[in-house]
C-alpha cells in the first residue's frame, strides 16, 4: 500500500470553528439526509390527509358541524403527524455513532441542536402547513379562517418540533422509547393546540384572534432561545 | 502538550472498573489499553472523550483541568468507537466530508479524494455507505482520523474488521499522527508494531 500517500496526507489542517455555522451545518446535513428518504417525509403528510379525511366519513357530512370541528381536527392530525416523525430526529443517529460525534464536536451542541430542530420543522411541521388550506377547504372554511389556520400552524408547529426534540433526547436508547416519547410529550403540546385551534376559532365566530397567535408568537421566541440549551443536555444525559 | 489523569475512578454498579488510576501522556507517544472484554477499556476512553462522567479524578490537558465535553476538550480530541459514525445514506465521500465539517477543518475535497485512494477506497468513494463492507467503513473512519489533525486520538478496538493491510495502513497513519507529535490512547488485543514510545496500561486489575 501506498505509505506515503497516506504521509503526505498528515499536514496540519487549522481547525476552524465558527460558532454560528453549526446551525446551517446540522441542518443542511439532516435536510440532504431527509431528501435521500423522500418516503418517510411524503408517509408523514398522507397520514395528516387520511386521519383528517377521516373524521368527514366518521360524523357524518353535516357541513355545520364538520366546520364547527375543522381547526380542532386539523390541529390534532397536525400534532400526531410531528409525534411520528420525532423518532427521525436523533434515533438514527444514535444508532449509528454520529450522535456521538455531534456531542463531541467542537461545536457548540445548542447551536447543532438548534439546527437539528429547524431541519426536522423544514421536512415536518413545513409541508404540513402548506397543504392545511386544502384540508380547511374540505372541511367548508372561509378564504379568512384558512388564512389564520396557515398563521397558527406556521407558529405553533415549530414548537412542536422544539418540545418534541426534549422528548425525543431524552427517550433515546430507552426500550419502547417511542411510546414512552408520546406520553411526555403530548400533554406539552396541549397549550399550542389550545392557542393554535382556538385562534381559528375565534376567527369563525368573528372574534380577535391576535391574541392567541401572538402567544404562539411569544411561545416560539422564548422556545427558541430556552429549548436549544435543554436538548443539549438530554443529549448529553442520554450518552452517557 | 500533555495530557494527564490522576486518581480516575469510575465504578458501574457494584463493580468497580478502575479506582485511582494515574497517567501521563507525552506528545508523540501512545497509550495502549489493555484489559480483558468487560475490564473497562471502552469506558475509559469514553471518559477521556468527555462523554462518561468519571466518578472521581481529575483530567488535564496542559495543566487546564477538563471538565466533561468541555470546549478545549471537544477541540482537541477525536474518538473513534466501535461504531464507525457513518450515514448508510451517504457516500463514503459525502460521510467524510461531513465528518470534517462537524470536526471544525477545512480540507480540500481533491486532499479528501487523495486520503480515500490511498485508504485503498479508489473505486467505493461514491457507493452509499450502507453497500461497503465493515472494514472499508473503517478505513473510511482511518481517513478521517488522518485528515482531522486533531491532537489526540482516542480508538477504541480501531482495528476490527480491518484485513491485514488494513491494520498496516492503520499503523501507518497512527506512526505518523505520533511523529508529528500527536498522542494516541487506542484500546486493542492486537500487538501494534509502532516505532513511537508505546505504554501499555493493562485494566482490570483493580482488587474489589
Amino acid at each position: 500500500m501506498n505509505a506515503a500517500a497516506v504521509q503526505t496526507v498528515i499536514e496540519p489542517a487549522p481547525v476552524v470553528v465558527m460558532p454560528e455555522h453549526a446551525v446551517w451545518l446540522a441542518a443542511g446535513r439532516d435536510l440532504r439526509l431527509g431528501l435521500r428518504s423522500r418516503a418517510e417525509l411524503v408517509q408523514a403528510l398522507m397520514f395528516l390527509v387520511i386521519v383528517v379525511s377521516l373524521f368527514p366519513l366518521a360524523v357524518g357530512p353535516e357541513s355545520a358541524l364538520l366546520k364547527r370541528i375543522a381547526s380542532g381536527v386539523v390541529w390534532v392530525a397536525a400534532l400526531l403527524s410531528v409525534l411520528l416523525t420525532l423518532p427521525r430526529m436523533f434515533a438514527a443517529d444514535f444508532v449509528d455513532g454520529t450522535l456521538e460525534q455531534l456531542v463531541m464536536s467542537p461545536y457548540p451542541l445548542p447551536l447543532i441542536a438548534a439546527g437539528k430542530m429547524l431541519a426536522h420543522w423544514l421536512m415536518s411541521g413545513l409541508p404540513l402547513t402548506l397543504i392545511a388550506p386544502l384540508l380547511g377547504l374540505q372541511f367548508g372554511l372561509e378564504a379568512n379562517e384558512l388564512v389564520v389556520l396557515v398563521a397558527s400552524l406556521m407558529l405553533g408547529t415549530p414548537i412542536l418540533s422544539m418540545i418534541g426534540a426534549i422528548g425525543a433526547a431524552l427517550t433515546l436508547g430507552v426500550r419502547g422509547g417511542s411510546i414512552l416519547m408520546a406520553l411526555l410529550v403530548l400533554p406539552l403540546y396541549v397549550p399550542v393546540l389550545i392557542f393554535g385551534s382556538g385562534a381559528v376559532e375565534q376567527a369563525m365566530t368573528s372574534l380577535d384572534y391576535s391574541a392567541n397567535l401572538s402567544l404562539l408568537g411569544a411561545g416560539l421566541l422564548l422556545g427558541a432561545l430556552v429549548i436549544p440549551f435543554a436538548v443539549a443536555s438530554a443529549l448529553r444525559i442520554s450518552l452517557d | 502538550m500533555t495530557l494527564s489523569a490522576t486518581g480516575l475512578t469510575l465504578s458501574r454498579g457494584p463493580r468497580q472498573l478502575f479506582a485511582g488510576l494515574s497517567f501521563t501522556l507525552m506528545p508523540g507517544h501512545a497509550l495502549v489499553l489493555r484489559g480483558a472484554n468487560g475490564s473497562g477499556k471502552t469506558t475509559l476512553l469514553r471518559v477521556l472523550a468527555g462523554l462518561t462522567v468519571a466518578d472521581g479524578g481529575d483530567l488535564r490537558w496542559n495543566g487546564e483541568r477538563w471538565t466533561a465535553l468541555c470546549a478545549s476538550q471537544r477541540v482537541a480530541s477525536l474518538y473513534l468507537g466501535h461504531t464507525n459514525a457513518l450515514k448508510d445514506e451517504l457516500s463514503a465521500a459525502e460521510n467524510l466530508a461531513e465528518n470534517l465539517a462537524f470536526d471544525g477543518v477545512k480540507v480540500a475535497d481533491s486532499l479528501q479524494r487523495q486520503c480515500l485512494d490511498s485508504m485503498g477506497l479508489a473505486d467505493r468513494q461514491h457507493l452509499p455507505a450502507r453497500r461497503l463492507s465493515q472494514g472499508q467503513k473503517r478505513r473510511v473512519g482511518l481517513a478521517r482520523l488522518a485528515l482531522a489533525r486533531k491532537p489526540l486520538w482516542l480508538l477504541d478496538e480501531p482495528t476490527n474488521a480491518l484485513d491485514a493491510e488494513g491494520v498496516a495502513l492503520f499503523s501507518t497513519v497512527v506512526a505518523g499522527h505520533l511523529q508529528h507529535g500527536g498522542m494516541a490512547c487506542i484500546a486493542t488485543h492486537l500487538p501494534l508494531a509502532l516505532a513511537a514510545p508505546v505504554h501499555e496500561l493493562v485494566l482490570g486489575e483493580v482488587p474489589g
